[in-house]
């Protein structure tokens, strides 16, 4: 199964099982998407519960607000990352802050569903990663699948939360990655990291689309007997301190790989995690790779801006060997 | 009514003249005559409110406040229509709705006063606390309309919005997908002629707000919003209207901002004592009052009698606000998630042993 069927089967589940749970956006009724994520829902479902909505992100987040005041559980699409802005005023301004504006009597149970991230030469405005900006926000929860298994797992805890939630689908890795992914419901709690491999040199904090970067690296980086823990973030908010913190004070070193720009970015939070939690186990700086503080050019120049695993294996031995 | 008063025909739907004739008996509403003194009690208590609210604020004991002052008769008619079971989704000038639905004055005192709690109406359901970004609340109405439509409830959402709101691009989304979803949500322009400073006519080329409601295919109607009988006609029709799967409804109701903006605001910069002069001849309580004088249901001694009762009440209510006791700083981090995230509750704890230090190090130094 790719990551596309298991985001539908998770969608599946949970319509099949709350009738609470409403699936709409931008072109996700009849032709189920237009990567074809919720393909079959609104045959199966009706088109009460799955729909294509007007052409309006603003009107997408700010009706699903008041869907879920209302008592559903909203699960609503962006298309794209690139066109999530019209509807920030409504995620930062509303979606969370209901709770804590009303001090807890009304919440906003909704899953923001939103492919992003590069290397799909793809147009203008379909290649961004700004989960920093959205990491920024409080009362959002934000989180990125890295595997189908993930993906399914994740889906359903975040449909099941009262909290709104930025799921963010790195679309790179749509069709790209096939596992076993169990039938059924199973869960997977947000806001905790993976380690994904275990290692004694560096540790690599990575999440989505990179984190197969970094095993390409790693197969490298091994051939030079250097030994990699590669860590799955899995939620931007909130952050999984311990997890980085404990691998820090093992391995003395980390790099953080990530798409969006540098500046201010999740790279830039976890050094300050590694620095807060174990300045004294560091031998090395913390370090960043990621996009540059640039536009993602478009699919000409997109290798550029983009991370692969020659960039990733250059930091890894050059602070291996700092 | 709304064919007879269709937006594209510019005529403003009215039943009683400026002096509180009736003008329009074929659509006078079918209120008991009680039910209309009540509605005029109501008003009345609201205006005392908003009024002494000021003169807090001016006392410094009250942050800024938006004065209601002179659109009393579209809160109150919305406030005597609304039921219990339908949504009041507000914007941040209608205080005589919210009460209607029971959220108490001390509630919006405690709001102003800089307190949170002031938005988690204890007695009051289905009401939204105020909304600041100008027309984001309309999107909040029309997915509560989607809920009703889904569950299959018979409810109206009332939404209300400024005239200077008109011009967001969440009007017209909202708007937008009421119409496609023909959902049970009455939109309730308040056009109090200014958006803090700036006339209408820089808001839009429109002949009317309620035209805009045609390029949407829903109903729409220009109201005299300073005619409580008007209001209440059309706020009933639109209820009737919504609950028989005919909504939505836009109704523009054309009233005057007597206050500022907010408590910061000078009005005298933008406008003149003329036209302040000409919409005091259309005062709603006035009109009201003078509708209700003709028909002897009631009096200048009767309202002499209220008044200081209601100044007292108002008081009361503020005085128990003013006593509502320290701001819990633990509430500033409870309400973010439905579970306190590790890194936010480490903040918190953080913040305590901060505190816990300057505890010791400057309150002993005083000693």
């Amino acid at each position: 199964m790719n990551m596309v069927n298991a985001i539908n089967d998770a969608l599946d589940i949970k319509l099949y099982d709350d009738k609470n749970v409403i699936v709409y956006g931008e072109d996700v009724g009849v032709e189920g998407g237009v990567f074809r994520v919720t393909e079959g829902l609104q045959q199966k479902y009706g088109v009460t519960r799955v729909f294509d909505s007007p052409l309006a992100e603003s009107g997408i987040v700010g009706t699903a607000i008041g869907m879920a005041v209302a008592g559903l559980r909203p699960v609503v699409e962006m298309q794209f990352c690139g066109f999530i802005y019209p509807a920030f005023n409504q995620i930062i301004s509303h979606a969370t802050r209901m709770r804590n504006r009303s001090r807890g009597k009304y919440e906003t149970p909704i899953v923001i569903r939103m492919p992003y991230g590069g290397g799909i030469n793809a147009l203008e405005h379909h290649s961004e990663s700004m989960e920093a900006i959205f990491g920024h926000i409080p009362g959002l929860k934000v989180v990125v699948p890295s595997t189908p298994h993930d993906a399914k797992g994740m889906l359903i805890s975040a449909i099941e939360s009262n909290d709104t939630i930025l799921f963010m689908e790195p679309k790179r890795i749509y069709r790209a990655i096939k596992q076993e992914v169990a039938d059924g419901k199973y869960t997977i709690p947000l806001g905790k990291a993976n380690v994904l491999s275990q290692g004694s040199d560096v540790t690599v904090v990575a999440y989505g689309a990179m984190i197969r970067e970094v095993q390409r690296a790693m197969v490298m980086a091994k051939e030079q007997g250097i030994s990699v823990e590669l860590i799955d973030l899995r939620s931007i908010y909130p952050i999984d301190r311990e997890t980085i913190a404990k691998s820090v004070k093992k391995t003395g070193r980390i790099i953080t790989v990530t798409e969006g720009p540098r500046s201010f970015g999740v790279g830039s939070e976890i050094s300050q995690i590694a620095i807060e939690e174990a300045f004294l186990s560091l031998e090395a700086p913390p370090s960043r790779v990621s996009g540059f503080d640039t536009i993602v050019p478009l699919p000409r120049g997109e290798y550029h801006y983009m991370q692969d695993p020659y960039k990733i294996l250059y930091e890894i031995e050059r602070i291996v060997k700092y | 009514m709304f064919k007879e008063y269709d937006p594209l025909k510019n005529k403003i739907f009215r039943v009683m003249d400026d002096s509180g004739k009736i003008i329009n008996p074929k659509w006078i509403p079918d209120m008991k005559v009680e039910e209309i003194v009540t509605a005029y009690k109501k008003m009345l208590f609201s205006r005392v409110a908003d009024l002494q609210i000021v003169s807090y604020q001016r006392q410094g004991r009250i942050y800024t406040y938006p004065p209601n002052y002179g659109q009393e008769a579209i809160t109150g008619a919305a406030g005597a229509a609304i039921r219990q079971n339908d949504w009041l989704v507000p914007a941040f000038r209608e205080i005589g709705t919210m009460m209607a639905k029971g959220v108490s004055l001390k509630e919006i005192f405690l709001y102003y006063m800089g307190y949170e709690e002031g938005s988690n109406f204890k007695n009051a359901s289905q009401v939204l606390p105020v909304s600041v970004p100008i027309a984001s609340q309309l999107l909040h109405a029309a997915g509560i309309g989607y809920a009703i439509k889904y569950k299959d409830e018979k409810k109206v959402v009332f939404a209300f919005v400024g005239d200077g709101g008109t011009s967001e691009g969440d009007f017209h989304e909202a708007l937008n997908f009421a119409g496609v979803w023909k959902i049970p949500v009455i939109f309730i322009i308040q056009n109090n002629q200014y958006g803090i400073s700036t006339p209408v006519k820089m808001q839009t080329a429109s002949s009317s707000l309620a035209v805009k409601s045609v390029a949407y295919g829903i109903k729409g109607i220009q109201v005299d919003g300073n005619d409580f009988l008007a209001m209440y006609r059309a706020l009933e029709e639109g209820s009737r209207l919504c609950l028989s799967g005919d909504g939505p409804v836009l109704i523009e109701a054309v009233t005057y901002r007597k206050g500022a903006h907010t408590t910061s605001d000078d009005p005298t910069k933008y406008r003149t004592k003329e036209e302040e002069l000409l919409w005091e001849e259309r005062d709603p309580l006035k009109r009201l009052k003078a509708y209700l004088i003709s028909k002897d249901l009631w009096s200048e001694q009767e309202e002499e009698k209220i008044l200081p009762q209601y100044r007292e009440e108002v008081d009361r209510q503020f005085q128990e606000a003013e006593s509502f006791g320290e701001y819990k700083k633990e509430d500033i981090f409870i309400h973010l998630y439905s579970e306190m995230p590790d890194d936010l509750l480490e903040q918190k704890n953080q913040y305590d042993r901060f505190l816990q230090w300057k505890e010791s190090r400057f309150n002993n130094q005083k000693k």
